[in-house]
């Protein structure tokens, strides 16, 4: 927790000048009274990011160990100190290295395709194009509104052959659920749920750009294609690289979608995606088990999505700069 | 240019759909010279038709599929209603959950309800104090805050099922209601709009009229936030309502179930009734919709309170 320590006195800069700066009894009390709204947020705050956060660190360099005390060799299970050894399982293991491939493949398709999808459908409202963008927009949001496990659901009957009601109009032979396909299935269904949210992001970030830029483009002759590509998708950077932050972050814990697809098809396997991995690990699905284990996946899995998330930021800033 | 990330863009947009509601019947009519081309018009109306159909289709499949028996969902086209079976797959639907259900629905609302609350009201306190007043730890506080609206909370769960099984809270209400009341999100947007909509002055105003800070805030700043404040209770009850793995993780007796875990549940029973199953979903999703529809506007604000300019 954060206590009283820093001075306050920097803070006043802050402030906008119709606040006369007070001294002494008075900014003690404006301290006072703003901890004490902001109480109860930072309480919670630690209670669900904070302690967890410190749990993972710890229990990742623990272990559940027979302690060899019982008549038959097995005795009570202790936690126990193991050092990096959690880490070093965790790395070692193929099938963490599996999963993150096939997340980070999914990333790098689902990501642009989602991206890009969103970028166009909001250019194209806040192009006069339809008089009452509302009814589109509306739609294009429904899916938000499915929960995750349900979009799931719903889409694996839909690729479920003997019910699906779009495989009669497909080529003979055609499978939403094998090995080389399904992980295409299950981008489909993120990009089903989620293109909508960013669009409207995005279509939030168009309508805040003055409209006299676009007359004055066009008096300079330039096309209302021109007009997108060189003053609206510049303008709307800051909102895609947001975007798409949340999008990689998001996509690294991929777990719902897997999780259903895998309840049908089970060759799937516990472990398709780390998170799942993970999850399996904790509940003692798959070995080594426990917390330990769990949380150095956790922790690798935070690490290389900060890792991603920074590499692409920067990657944007130079882009921006050039 | 592209180096400030998190601005504050409300008040423009408001100014501009305002603008926009003041022209009356053509809400989004162009200024003549920016209107598109006939030929634009055609083509942006076709990808437009196509998207629709993209997202609304599958819905609409739902509420076929959910009103048809397993022998017509196979034998029947897909896109279009057979011997109508909602009120047989409703039956089996209550059978298959043993009559528990509408109890997972109502414990759906009853989570996202709470969190809503909850958390809605902490983080506006949290953002108007961060907005108003100056405390020592203040830009820390804000730094973290942030910090943890780019955190991979799927990573959280883990170590807070740890936490909680320590604890005791794991298997019951407090493990679904606590963590999902905690947005850095609402704090975020809690903090835009008091910097927005709270005049100082009118604090200063009933500071010398002898009013107190928590008088203040409950009677004064909470009228003004209360925009902001259903924006903020709509991201976290769909949050809450859509999170899977929370409950999945914290949740083991059937009777705490949400109905996202409940279907889930169902679903992976060997060869379910697929109906009911579709029929589950529908209904699991229709409150979701409707409050979309109700109160879309207010996602739009909270989106653009979120959007940013490079």
């Amino acid at each position: 927790m954060v206590t009283v320590t820093a001075p306050a006195a920097p803070e006043k800069k802050a402030r906008p000048p119709v606040a006369r700066p007070r001294r002494g009894v008075g900014s003690r009390r404006e301290a006072w009274t703003g901890w004490f709204f902001m109480a109860p947020f930072a309480i919670l705050f630690a209670i669900v990011f904070l302690v967890p956060i410190g749990v993972s660190v710890k229990s990742a360099f623990f272990a559940q160990v027979a302690t060899g005390g019982g008549l038959y060799g097995g005795g009570e299970l202790a936690d126990t100190f193991v050092g990096f050894d959690n880490f070093a399982a965790a790395i070692a293991n193929p099938a963490f290295w599996v999963g993150m491939g096939r997340v980070v493949l999914y990333a790098g398709i689902q990501i642009p395709v989602m991206i890009l999808a969103a970028l166009a459908l909001a250019l194209l409202l806040d192009s006069f194009i339809v008089r009452r963008p509302g009814l589109f927009r509306l739609s294009f949001f429904l899916p938000y509104a499915v929960p995750g496990v349900i979009a799931a659901m719903m889409w694996l009957y839909i690729y479920t052959p003997e019910v699906s009601p779009i495989l009669p109009f497909l080529p003979e032979g055609t499978d939403f659920m094998s090995p080389q396909t399904i992980l295409m299935s299950m981008a489909n269904m993120t990009t089903w749920t989620y293109t909508g949210y960013n669009m409207l992001i995005f279509l939030a970030a168009l309508q805040a750009i003055p409209r006299d830029l676009y007359e004055a483009a066009r008096l300079d002759g330039a096309s209302g294609f021109q007009i997108s590509m060189r003053i609206k998708v510049p303008m709307v950077r800051g909102a895609a690289l947001l975007a798409v932050l949340l999008s990689i972050i998001g996509t690294i814990q991929l777990f719902n979608e897997p999780v259903i697809m895998e309840a049908q098809n089970t060759w799937m396997g516990k472990d398709f995606t780390p998170m799942m991995l993970t999850y399996n690990s904790m509940m003692g699905e798959l070995t080594p088990s426990g917390s330990g284990p769990a949380s150095a996946y956790s922790l690798l899995m935070a690490l290389i999505a900060g890792v991603l998330a920074i590499v692409y930021a920067l990657l944007q800033r130079r882009k921006g700069d050039a | 240019m592209s180096t400030t990330v998190l601005i504050t863009v409300p008040e423009k947009v408001r100014a501009s759909q305002r603008r926009r509601r003041v022209q009356g019947s053509a809400p989004d009519a162009p200024p003549p010279s920016i209107a598109p081309s006939p030929l634009a018009k055609a083509f942006g109306y076709v990808a437009l038709i196509v998207a629709t159909l993209y997202f609304l289709v599958p819905v609409y499949w739902l509420l076929v599929a959910s009103s048809k028996n397993n022998r017509d969902l196979t034998s029947t086209f897909g896109f279009w209603f057979a011997e109508w079976n909602m009120g047989t797959n409703y039956d089996s639907l209550i059978g298959w959950t043993q009559g528990l259900f509408w109890r997972w629905v109502g414990n759906s609302v009853f989570y996202s309800v709470s969190a809503g609350v909850i958390g809605t009201l902490f983080a506006v306190m949290a953002g108007y104090a961060i907005a108003k007043f100056a405390f020592p730890g203040k830009k820390l506080a804000v730094g973290v805050i942030m910090a943890g609206l780019l955190m991979p909370v799927a990573l959280l769960t883990v170590p807070l099922y740890i936490e909680f099984h320590a604890l005791g809270l794991v298997n019951t209400v407090w493990a679904i209601i606590i963590p999902s009341a905690v947005s850095p999100f609402g704090v975020f947007l809690g903090m835009v709009f008091a910097q927005s909509s709270v005049p100082t002055e009118l604090l200063e105003a009933a500071r010398i009229d002898g009013a107190g800070e928590v008088r203040i805030f409950f009677t004064i700043v909470l009228r003004l936030l209360s925009p902001a404040m259903v924006t903020i209770f709509l991201f976290i009850f769909v949050a809450t309502w859509n999170n899977f793995l929370l409950p999945l993780m914290m949740i083991s007796s059937q009777d705490l179930k949400p109905v996202t875990l409940g279907l889930y549940g169902m679903m992976s029973y060997f060869s379910p009734d697929k109906g009911a199953v579709m029929l589950g979903s529908l209904l699991g999703v229709i409150p979701l919709i409707v409050l979309f529809f109700t109160l879309q506007r207010y996602w739009r604000s909270g989106l653009a309170a979120g959007a940013v300019k490079g």
